[in-house]
């Protein structure tokens, strides 16, 4: 038996810096926007010079990752390499997944921020320095390097599975809604963290439902699942008609004090950017975003007039869809444990699925096979995303599991199988029956 | 105040010489028919109606006073009334003697109240001691006696259509017996009382047959009773009650219409609507029993709509040098010389008019605000198709258009009848098939009524308009076609493609590509290879259209070619090779077409790979693995050799 200790790997430090600003020798801390850990040491300018082809630098313990999101802003981020410590061999670096990371961090300031340039024209440097803080402090904070898997890597956004009629009542209450609370611009629709219908643009969306799954969601546990008379269900709405409430702006509606301040974000439009207030409202397992133009003032006659509107038709909503989920889910076969499992992603519609994943927060990723398994997903992808050609890889593993990562036109699948006697030709046969089923 | 008109009369009156000292009118209810009787027949009688066409004009000796007159069923036998003892008969049917015979009721001293035909040949006298019913034997001369009932009447009342005869007995008049007429049986129904107002005593109330009237409303027949509450009570007005009378079990008291006023009313029934006319306010009222308010019975309704006056009328002028330029008279309207008849005629005997009452329904889309039950109005009448049409299009347009919810209960009261039709064709479709070889034709294929708006309608007259108009938000169509797709879902009529197509349109005019590839994942816009082939056409502006597409052709299995087709056209040479070999038709297909492709991707290892994937073919299909002339790849076979050298091509293999 070898034992072998596992260091994932861990962010070292994160950093927003302009070249253009304090051009000067000995202004180099005029560069720095934003700096973490807050015990700055400023790298000397001339370690680095990087040109936009050089992604990432990476060298025995470290990597450098490196971002241009708007002319001359830079973010740089430098992990400290993931270690195995084995009995015959050293350390060996697990690069694939925190590139995305650095992306996925940036398009989520942006959500919540805006672009830098647009808070430079407002405020200055000042002024980015303090959202860059705000944002990132608490951003760091939440990002957990160590959990991250494939998952992150594609970003994808889970859907959830819906018969057409469900789907079209769906359709019709946002329309509806969007119609009645005519300051709506953008509605999403989720159901048990999946989405079902965005009218935000894909890419949007993406960073949305990354911030709504693993930020928001997790921060607010399911007080309806708990007693009425619980303490876990405060005086919510004190509304016994409904389920509904809101899960950004006002906790309680009645409170005199209650404040009506909605978080804002920015979506792209065709010519820039707009700023939107975000409303997050959920009943049971259905949550709604409503997007509001940012110039609107949200009152509380306005939150009022949302909460008996949304409220009452979202929790039928709500225990319809459970019910044909539930009528869907009972049909035979699918009780049975299948002998493999896999992850699917489609690069076009950004969809997601995986049987490996039981659940995913932003702290912990609860995976149900070995990292060794995760690890080999990673490395079949990175090889994946350098050709652009359809490819199938298969691996057989030290512990007799095949691994199966197949990409066809946009579509990437990968299958663990736990099944010690199967042949090439029976995986074979099961990928494509799968991938035909995505 | 114009199109707030409802009612009017009929453009086309039967027309006939007013009733003056020399000239009798009768009117006959069974046939529609207006008798115009001069100097008691001698000198004329004109028949007219219920279409000017069949006039019938003869004449009859002057035998005294015509008391009452009417022709059988086809006009085969003329019944003339002249004394309260016997009715006379001519025979009109050719090649039978006409001279004239008599009937003389059989009850000892009873009055003859009056007749009715129920058949061509078969006829009731109703005398205030009760009802004979006769077969007329036209070729003899004589009646034959079939039944009798002796029972004291008061008055009587005939409805054709079912040929009831309800007769007014007891001493208030306000029980009723009805009679059934059919083939040459009379049967006695379940008599019944109508509920008179209560008076103080010692007044005495009756009923009278002014009061009474008969009509088949959708299909049931009713008693309507206009019901005037006595000065002395407190109740607001009077109500028209209307008791039900089933072919079988007893009479029940069903609706009650509440008129809100007093004074003098006749009723009208036009296209299952009950009229009340109000002589002293010159307005009718519309009642649809249909309209529920709630459920209990009997039901009260109000009018549908508020009260209005018949839609003015003007009487060309007539005569003998009738000039275009001479102005029309206006008519009176709620004349008190006018006479009603059910269901829906009304006659000025002074003026020599018979119109048909005609309900108009465009006004009703600005009287009746609340379009869930404009709605059921509408589509409970005859002529409504256009107007309801208009109505959609109204709720979609302008500044008045209608919330989304209102649009939704709309069309699902649209699509709730269009599912009934569709079902109904069904299942007289599949009778008919099984039905055949049973002889079973007892099934009534089911009318097509106008209220029947199929997606082709709603495409044609509204959707397609209203999706073409500038001031329109997209987000709004694009709301409006979901909704109408999903009530559509709802009662699970299928979807016709043009519907898609205009969502797609609409989509990607407005580069809602997301939304589009949304719609699809969930299938709510339903695979069919035209709509694969438009989003194959999409793919320029929009690339994951592509993949899109192909997904739906794998899904619809019957579109493999055109799979092969969209692949080569990619140059995915390969891949359509290999597609079409999973679908197990690689023995079928063009090797010149592959190969063709195959070469015009330039990439000749490409071309080795088809070049022998179809030799292997050749060898496998035929034992050797050159290509025959019909195959026509000559062109590809001198390439092959040219890149690769003649040493490379396949060698044959003997089995």
């Amino acid at each position: 038996l070898c034992t072998s200790k596992l260091y994932g790997p861990s962010l070292l430090n994160f950093f927003i810096y302009n070249p253009k600003f304090g051009p000067r020798e000995g202004e180099e801390e005029k560069k720095i926007l934003f700096y973490h850990p807050s015990d700055f040491l400023f790298p000397p300018h001339r370690t680095f010079c990087p040109t936009k082809p050089a992604k990432s630098l990476h060298t025995q313990k470290n990597r450098q990752f490196f971002f241009e999101p708007e002319e001359h802003f830079w973010m740089v981020m430098v992990v400290k390499n993931p270690m195995i410590e084995r009995p015959s061999k050293g350390g060996k670096p697990d690069l694939e997944y925190q590139e995305e990371e650095i992306f996925f961090a940036l398009l989520h300031s942006q959500l919540f921020n805006g672009r830098f340039s647009k808070a430079m024209d407002e405020g200055g440097v000042a002024l980015l320095r303090e959202r860059l803080e705000k944002f990132f402090y608490r951003y760091l904070q939440a990002l957990h390097l160590g959990s991250c898997d494939l998952l992150d890597v594609f970003g994808g956004i889970s859907f959830f599975p819906l018969d057409k009629m469900t789907y079209l009542k769906i359709q019709s209450f946002v329309n509806q809604m969007e119609q009645s609370l005519n300051l709506v611009k953008y509605t999403a629709f989720l159901y048990n963290d999946q989405l079902i219908w965005s009218g935000l643009e894909q890419d949007d969306m993406r960073i949305l439902y990354k911030y709504l799954t693993t930020s928001l969601f997790p921060r607010h546990s399911e007080p309806e699942l708990a007693g009425r008379d619980s303490p876990m269900r405060p005086e919510m709405s004190g509304n016994l008609l409904h389920y509904g409430r809101f899960l950004t702006g006002p906790t309680n509606l009645k409170d005199p004090e209650a404040k009506f301040r909605f978080p804002k974000i920015y979506v792209n439009t065709e010519n820039g950017y707009e700023e939107l207030h975000l409303i997050v409202y959920k009943a049971m397992s259905a949550a709604v975003c409503f997007m509001i133009n940012a110039t609107a003032e949200l009152t509380r006659e306005f939150c009022e007039q949302l909460d008996n509107l949304v409220g009452p038709r979202l929790t039928l909503l709500a225990s319809d869809i459970c019910e044909h989920h539930n009528i869907n889910r009972r049909t035979p076969g699918l009780e049975k444990e299948p002998h493999f499992k896999f992850i699917y992603f489609n690069h076009m519609n950004l969809a997601e699925k995986s049987t490996i994943h039981m659940r995913k927060t932003a702290s912990v990723s609860l995976t149900s096979v070995h990292p060794d398994l995760m690890k080999i997903l990673g490395d079949i992808n990175s090889d994946f995303s350098r050709v652009d050609d359809d490819e199938e890889i298969i691996v057989k593993t030290m512990t007799d599991y095949w691994v199966v990562g197949k990409k066809s036109d946009q579509r990437e699948l990968y299958v663990i199988l736990n099944q010690k006697n199967a042949n090439l030709i029976e995986v074979n046969d099961l990928c494509a029956s799968q991938i035909l089923a995505g | 105040m114009e199109d707030e008109y409802y009612l009017e009369l009929c453009d086309n009156p039967v027309q006939f010489e007013n009733a003056s000292s020399v000239n009798n009118v009768f009117f006959d209810e069974a046939n529609k028919q207006v008798f115009a009787v001069r100097s008691g027949g001698a000198t004329g009688v004109v028949v007219k109606g219920p279409d000017d066409k069949n006039t019938v004009a003869f004449r009859m000796d002057d035998k005294g006073e015509v008391k009452c007159i009417k022709f059988s069923f086809g006009n085969k036998i003329l019944a003339v009334q002249r004394t309260s003892k016997s009715v006379d008969f001519i025979n009109f049917i050719p090649d039978l003697p006409h001279l004239e015979y008599s009937q003389e009721c059989k009850t000892k001293n009873a009055n003859l109240l009056g007749f009715c035909w129920t058949n061509w040949n078969e006829i009731v006298f109703i005398t205030d001691q009760g009802i004979e019913f006769y077969q007329v034997l036209a070729e003899k001369r004589s009646l034959k006696l079939l039944k009798s009932q002796s029972i004291n009447v008061n008055w009587y009342m005939y409805c054709p259509e079912t040929s009831v005869i309800l007769l007014s007995i007891t001493a208030a008049g306000n029980v009723l017996q009805p009679f059934l007429f059919r083939n040459g049986a009379m049967s006695r129904m379940a008599k019944f009382e109508i509920e008179l107002p209560a008076v103080p005593k010692p007044a005495k109330s009756s009923l009278s047959e002014r009061d009474i009237a008969v009509a088949t409303i959708y299909g049931q027949l009713y008693v309507m009773y206009l019901k005037h509450h006595s000065r002395a009570s407190n109740h607001a007005g009077a109500e028209v009650v209307l008791y039900h009378l089933p072919r079988e079990g007893s009479c029940k008291k069903m609706h009650v219409l509440k008129l809100n006023t007093t004074g003098k009313f006749a009723l009208n029934v036009v296209d299952n609507l009950v009229v009340v006319h109000h002589q002293s306010s010159q307005t009718s009222l519309i009642f649809d029993i249909k309209l529920l308010d709630g459920d209990a019975i009997p039901t009260i309704h109000q009018p549908v709509l508020p009260a209005r006056s018949i839609h003015p009328y003007k009487i060309p002028q007539i005569g003998p040098a009738a000039v275009a330029s001479q102005t029309p008279v206006p008519c009176e309207l709620y004349s008190s010389t006018w006479s009603v008849f059910q269901p829906d005629i009304i006659i000025s005997a002074s003026e020599g008019y018979l119109w048909y009452l005609q309900v108009k329904l465009k006004p009703a889309l600005r009287l009746l605000k609340d379009k869930g039950r404009l709605m059921d109005f509408l589509l409970r009448r005859r002529d409504c198709k256009m107007v309801i049409l208009s109505v959609c299009f109204q709720m979609l347009n302008g500044e008045e258009k209608d919330s989304l919810a209102v649009i939704a209960t709309v069309f699902d009261k649209l699509n709730q009848v269009y599912k009934e039709f569709l079902e109904m064709d069904q299942s007289y479709t599949m009778a008919m098939e099984s039905g055949l070889t049973r002889g079973n034709t007892s099934q009534k294929r089911p009318v097509r009524t106008q209220a029947v708006i199929d997606q082709s309608d709603m495409y044609t007259h509204v959707l397609s308009v209203f999706t073409e108009k500038k001031d329109v938000s997209h987000k709004f169509i694009t709301a409006v076609l979901m909704e109408y797709i999903r009530s559509l879902n709802q009662f699970q009529i299928t979807v016709q493609h043009y519907l898609y197509e205009l969502v797609i349109k609409t989509l990607v005019q407005h580069n809602l590509f997301y939304m589009l590839h949304q719609f699809l994942q969930y299938h709510v816009l339903s695979d069919s290879k035209p709509l694969a082939c438009l989003l194959l056409s999409l793919e320029s502006t929009y690339p994951p259209a592509h993949q899109l597409s192909l997904d739906m052709l794998k899904r619809l299995s019957t579109a493999n070619d055109e799979i092969v087709e969209v692949l080569l056209s990619k140059h995915q040479v390969l891949g359509a090779l290999r597609f079409i070999r999973s679908v197990g038709g690689h023995d079928n297909i063009s090797a010149r077409k592959f190969l063709d492709a195959a070469k015009q991707t330039q990439d000749e290892m490409l071309f080795y790979t088809i070049f022998r994937f179809f030799e292997q073919r050749n060898q496998r299909l035929r034992g050797n693995p050159a290509f025959t002339p019909g195959e026509h790849c000559e062109e590809h076979l001198a390439y092959f050799k040219q890149v690769f050298g003649e040493q490379a091509l396949m060698k044959p293999i003997s089995q």
